[in-house]
């Protein structure tokens, strides 16, 4: 499952849907919100995404998860919009027989989903908004 | 031939659009409306951009066809 998603996401719905028969572990990543930034109180976040190829992008990157890593099921749900200090950005859930492939394959979508899906990170702070931008891909 | 052109994030804040249709010849590849687009915007130059095609990531000889929708942005800062 791949979202985009405008609200806080309900984690515990969305394990329920892994708790499957061949399913012995389940990694879970969560980014938030931090309320600091180098020295400066963030008063918000904004996300801005291209949602038509963020949705493509991350659907390749649970393919490619499931492909190399020996997983049973992938979820990402990113955030959109303008989130406050301590809300989810981020959750991915990764369903493995096992806890070793389960937290790899965990990394890997984190890592990659940071790499390509074109979604921008805007921090608000008392002294003005400031564009975050990656290594790039 | 046109294709249509997308800027996100700071790229489209620094433009001051979010998109525009551009006119290129026949079997015209990426790297030649890098350089046009180039051209019309100076604030283009010197910035690392991304470029998708059609909501994929392409090299830059990818030759394009009427219609194609490119889009330009900044490094990723999702997650």
């Amino acid at each position: 499952m791949i979202r985009l998603i405008r609200e806080e996401p309900s984690i515990d719905e969305a394990l329920q849907r892994l708790r499957r028969r061949r399913v012995g572990a389940i990694s879970v990543f969560i980014g938030i919100v931090r309320g600091e930034t180098g020295g400066r109180i963030v008063e918000a976040l904004e996300i801005e995404a291209y949602e038509e190829m963020a949705v493509k992008e991350m659907e390749r990157i649970r393919g490619e998860a499931l492909e190399r890593f020996n997983v049973e099921e992938v979820v990402i749900l990113h955030r959109i919009g303008r989130l406050k200090v301590g809300e989810t950005i981020l959750v991915i859930l990764v369903a493995a027989a096992h806890r070793d492939e389960a937290f790899k394959a965990c990394r890997y979508v984190l890592e990659e989903l940071k790499r390509r899906v074109p979604l921008w990170k805007r921090e608000i702070t008392s002294e003005g908004a400031t564009w975050m931008e990656g290594e790039g891909a | 031939m046109r294709v249509r052109i997308l800027y996100f994030a700071r790229l489209r804040e620094t433009l001051g659009i979010d998109e525009e249709m551009i006119e290129l010849l026949e079997g015209a590849r990426v790297e030649t409306l890098m350089r046009i687009l180039k051209n019309h915007h100076q604030a283009l130059r010197g910035l690392k951009l991304l470029v998708a095609v059609n909501a994929e990531y392409v090299p830059l000889n990818r030759e394009l066809k009427e219609g194609d929708v490119v889009a330009l942005f900044p490094p990723v800062s999702g997650g």
